[in-house]
């Protein structure tokens, strides 16, 4: 609709503004893949190529679509630019820092009070956008991480909390800006199930043209599954910390160069939650299912059968004003027995249940 | 000419602006390996996707690796391309790669020549500790070639081949992530894409991926039936490179030894594809006089240019996509399948042997041909004309299995009268070795002159469009030489626009013609190598006392006993064929 307004009012199309130059704007709408925000990869995708990136030198400035100089932008710089021309260079470089001027706009979500697309002045900190635009945690839970930059940002923690946000710093802490994505933890997030969501995204998104994102990307994704399945090693560990510097270090385009972030700061993180995942097969969010089991207090437990009726997979055994007990190894983790139990006898255990000869911790 | 400096392992070499990383480190020895990189440099055939990242080198200054296959050399530029670093990087991607890869090398028909298994061996990889799922994909087997896709390491170069090369499209890639793959539009099979089964894709796949059908098992068991008549032709172009897989250099002719090998493998008759290039120059040759002398009286409804038929990649390419002009081509057949029709016909009564209990076998540097032999119209009844091709490669394989010592064999001669040929007939495993052998025959049956002069030097050489005009006694001919099949769209666009002024033009849909077909030894590259199978051509037609192919008296004695004349009436039946418009099969490329 802007774009039929500019036309009729001369300021887009032949001779704009009765002058001898000629400017016109055709919206492209692509097929939504993550990896064509790569510039050359977009390039591409508009030539009906497939959308993939290629190799860079020629950058898209000197040879771009079908050989032309092209400049590729993102709309929220282009927006950027009327306001620089009506107010001067000098008022939109007053704001922001000295190596990222301006401001950003951020997607804030996740456990936060208030949620919703922020503009805020470049060089604001974490501390300021989450407590007092983001009006604190959900529920007065505590903070845990905020995942910045999109699915190959990185997670930054409560020491990060006065960085000041530009893009220079975002990077030395492990994270980047990316697509502005601002999503923040409480202490109910599993940092391992954040991390193997994010790869999750990216196994999906890689174009597939290189050899480390196309299978490195995979790889990290299976073993945080396996990590989170309660099945990993210390060599496991090993293995992600290896397997991420590669794919950064020889990725084609920025999609694989950046991906293990997630993963790569997480570790740095919050190594603890990796460390109790693998030797104590715990999950301190309680989000690994595989890592809980329900368990009933038999002292509390008055054998009313509320449990044993309403367990979906029939995995709670007991006679009547008997103390019942849960089959472990058919009990799916739905929880639903310990929410019917009146007398509070049913608790979830976060470690991984240890067999012993009677079948109890 | 720039020429700038930098230092590679300490050494410093100098190389022209613009040359990359890795082949100013070739310059001086150090050897970077690759795989989805790939080149011919005589034919400007290059990929270079930097996909495979087995190249990665470290820059100073630089935060990233850098594949070193497409990143340039800068003046002062310091490289790293064998610390510690690149080495954990380059193993960690091989064995990443392995990690999706089937444990399949015992039963590869790759094995022993596949690069992926070279660089793991040379790596000394051991142990893979990536393991999770792997990909999966149906196999799949058309006529000629076949797609073990779970092999595929996405170096692209068959795409590249097929599309830059060929123009066909068969093959690009398909899904993302982890998925993805190369394969014919909508994953459907190769049969149902544009292929034309030029097996160029064959030719330069890295991995077993993609390989021919082998029918050498189908050949064993028709050699154990005795009740079964064996014979066996010999196309032009698989002695100029047989050799190879037996390690010679190459460029050596190895046809006496071939033909040695053949019988002691049991063919009863051992004859040369050659003798029917005579035969399809003698039709050709005729033909095209007849169009060229009917269009110079001036009958407009004689197309021309006349386009040569002997390659069928070539003919599924025009079938496919210019079913338009199917008019221009010449109708004679190729020289394989005009050797099956004689030999069961004019040979098979003569030796007295019914038709069904002959099998004719041909040796060909091409994939083409296995669908080509199978193609409806040239069987009779059912039976085909040529029971099996089989390609250079499987030829090699199956030497080696029955424990015969190539080198040692002694030189023999092909046997008669399916067996002699001139020196024409030898050259058209070359580009514009067809042409030229018609010229041979052209000019003197048009002239009734005597060619003194028989090579036509402007009719040869490596370029991808050649054109020449041959004086025919004041008769201006006009030749145009294509090879690779997106040249060959070059010349048919001009002559579909009517704007081409030739009067003849050859068509081999491989790069290099037939010496560079799809079931050639695997040049990994090396385009000189092509240059010498080549010039092997070029040697033996120079050594024959016959150059001419109706100076061949086997050719001659073929005519006055059993065809009669050439594009007479049964040469029409027996040596001619007609083209089908399958337009419908493939979406339009242009
Ligand atoms: S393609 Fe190569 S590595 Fe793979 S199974 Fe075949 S020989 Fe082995
Ligand atoms: S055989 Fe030739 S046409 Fe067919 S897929 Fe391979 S390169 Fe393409
Ligand atoms: S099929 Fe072969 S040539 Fe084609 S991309 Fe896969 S490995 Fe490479
Ligand atoms: S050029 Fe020769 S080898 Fe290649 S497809 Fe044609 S006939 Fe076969
Ligand atoms: S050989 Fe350089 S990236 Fe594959």
């Amino acid at each position: 609709m802007a774009i039929n307004q500019a036309r009729k009012l001369g300021l887009l199309g032949q001779n704009i503004l009765g002058l001898k130059f000629s400017f016109d704007i055709e919206l492209r709408y692509g097929a939504g893949a993550f990896v064509c925000g790569e510039e050359t990869a977009l390039i591409h995708s508009m030539e009906g190529l497939r959308g993939e990136p290629s190799f860079k030198p020629p950058f898209p400035s000197v040879s771009g679509y079908r050989g032309k100089p092209t400049n590729v932008n993102n709309v929220e710089t282009f927006a950027n630019i009327p306001v620089i021309i009506n107010q001067g260079a000098e008022w939109f470089a007053s704001i922001g820092t000295e190596k990222s001027k301006g401001t950003k706009v951020f997607a804030l979500a996740g456990k936060i009070n208030n949620v919703g697309l922020i503009e805020v002045p470049m060089g604001i900190t974490l501390r300021e956008i989450i407590y007092e635009i983001g009006g604190g945690i959900k529920d007065g839970k505590k903070f845990k991480a905020v995942q910045t930059g999109g699915p190959s940002g990185g997670c930054l923690t409560e020491k990060h909390l006065d960085t000041r946000i530009d893009y220079d710093n975002l990077v030395e802490v492990g994270s980047m800006m990316g697509s502005g994505g601002m999503i923040v933890l409480d202490e109910d997030d599993c940092m391992v199930s954040v991390a193997k969501f994010y790869l999750d995204f990216i196994v999906e998104e890689s174009c597939g043209k290189c050899t480390p994102c196309r299978i490195g990307n995979k790889r990290l994704y299976e073993i945080l599954e396996k990590i989170t399945q309660g099945n990993g090693t210390m060599e496991d560990l090993e293995r992600l910390k290896n397997l991420s510097a590669v794919i950064k270090d020889t990725s084609l385009c920025g999609l694989g160069q950046t991906s293990p972030n997630p993963v790569l700061s997480t570790l740095t993180n919050f190594w603890d939650e990796y460390l109790e995942h693998v030797t104590l097969k715990k999950c301190r969010a309680g989000q690994c299912k595989a890592l809980l089991h329900y368990d009933i207090d038999p002292d509390i437990c008055v054998g009313c059968t509320a449990c044993k009726r309403c367990c979906p997979v029939n995995a709670i055994t007991g006679d009547k004003k008997q103390a019942h007990i849960i089959n472990q190894d058919i009990c799916i983790k739905c929880g639903a027995c310990e929410e019917k139990c009146a007398f509070d006898a049913i608790s979830v255990k976060l470690e991984k249940r240890i067999h012993t000869e009677h079948g109890n911790d | 000419m720039e020429m700038i400096k930098l230092t590679i392992d300490n050494k410093i070499v100098e190389v022209e602006k613009g040359t990359t990383i890795l082949k100013a480190a070739r310059k001086i020895g150090i050897d970077i390996p690759t795989l989805c990189y790939f080149e011919l440099c005589d034919m400007k055939i290059e990929n270079k996707p930097g996909g495979c990242r087995i190249c990665v080198v470290e820059i100073n200054g630089r935060k990233n690796l850098a594949p070193s296959c497409i990143t340039e050399a800068t003046e002062g530029m310091v490289v790293n391309t064998h610390n510690i670093r690149v080495l954990n990087a380059r193993r960690t991607v091989v064995k990443l790669m392995i990690s999706d890869h089937p444990f399949d090398c015992l039963v590869c028909a790759k094995s022993g020549n596949c690069e992926l298994q070279t660089i793991a061996t040379k790596f000394g990889i051991r142990d893979i500790p990536y393991k999770g799922e792997k990909s999966t994909y149906r196999k799949d087997t058309s006529p000629s070639i076949i797609r073990d896709i779970d092999k595929c390491i996405m170096c692209r170069r068959c795409e590249m081949m097929c599309n830059e090369v060929q123009t066909v499209g068969a093959l690009s890639a398909v899904n993302r992530g982890f998925k993805s793959v190369v394969a014919p539009a909508f994953e459907m099979d190769l049969e149902k894409s544009p292929c034309t089964y030029c097996g160029q894709c064959v030719s330069v796949c890295p991995t077993g991926a993609l390989t021919e059908v082998d029918h050498s098992n189908d050949v064993l068991r028709a050699l154990s039936d005795s009740k079964k008549t064996v014979i066996v032709q010999t196309a032009p172009a698989v002695r100029a490179a047989l050799g190879e897989e037996f390690g010679l250099e190459p460029g050596t002719s190895v046809t006496g030894k071939m033909v040695a090998a053949l019988r002691r493998l049991g063919f009863k008759y051992v004859f040369d594809t050659n003798f029917a290039a005579d035969l399809t120059i003698m039709e050709e040759g005729t033909e095209l006089l007849g169009r060229l002398n009917r269009h110079l009286s001036g009958d407009s409804s004689v197309k021309l240019p006349m386009l040569t038929s002997c390659c069928p990649g070539w003919v599924n390419f025009f079938e496919h996509n210019f079913s338009d002009l199917l008019d221009i081509p010449s109708t004679a057949k190729s020289p394989q399948q005009m050797f099956g029709a004689i030999a069961k016909s004019y040979f098979a009564d003569k030796i007295g042997v019914k038709r069904n209990d002959m099998v004719v076998v041909s040796i060909m540097p091409c994939l083409a041909k296995k669908y080509e032999c199978q193609r409806e119209e040239f069987k009779v009844d059912g039976n085909p004309d040529v029971d099996f091709s089989l390609s250079t490669r499987e030829l090699a394989q199956f030497i080696k299995q029955a424990n015969i010592d190539f080198l040692d064999l002694p030189d023999e001669d092909f046997d008669n009268p399916l067996g002699e040929s001139s020196g024409a007939g030898v050259i058209f495993g070359n580009t514009g070795g067809v042409i030229e052998a018609a010229c041979r025959t052209a000019y003197e049956l048009h002239t009734g002159k005597t060619l003194e002069k028989v090579d036509f030097e402007a009719l040869r050489g490596m370029d991808g469009i050649r054109s020449a005009t041959i004086d025919f006694d004041g008769l201006p001919l006009n030749i145009g030489i294509a090879h690779g099949l997106a040249n060959a769209r070059i010349l048919l666009n001009e002559v579909r626009a009517g704007k081409s002024n030739y009067h003849a033009i050859e068509i081999m849909a491989c790069p290099g013609g037939c010496i560079g077909g799809g079931g050639q030894p695997f040049h990994h590259g090396n385009s000189e190598l092509l240059k010498k199978r080549a010039s092997v051509l070029y040697q033996e037609d120079t050594n024959k006392t016959l150059r001419k192919s109706h100076q061949n008296p086997h050719i001659i004695k073929l005519y006055e006993d059993f065809l009669g004349e050439p594009c007479g009436h049964k040469s029409h039946k027996l040596l001619h064929t007609k083209y089908f418009d399958k337009s419908d099969e493939v979406s339009i490329h242009e």
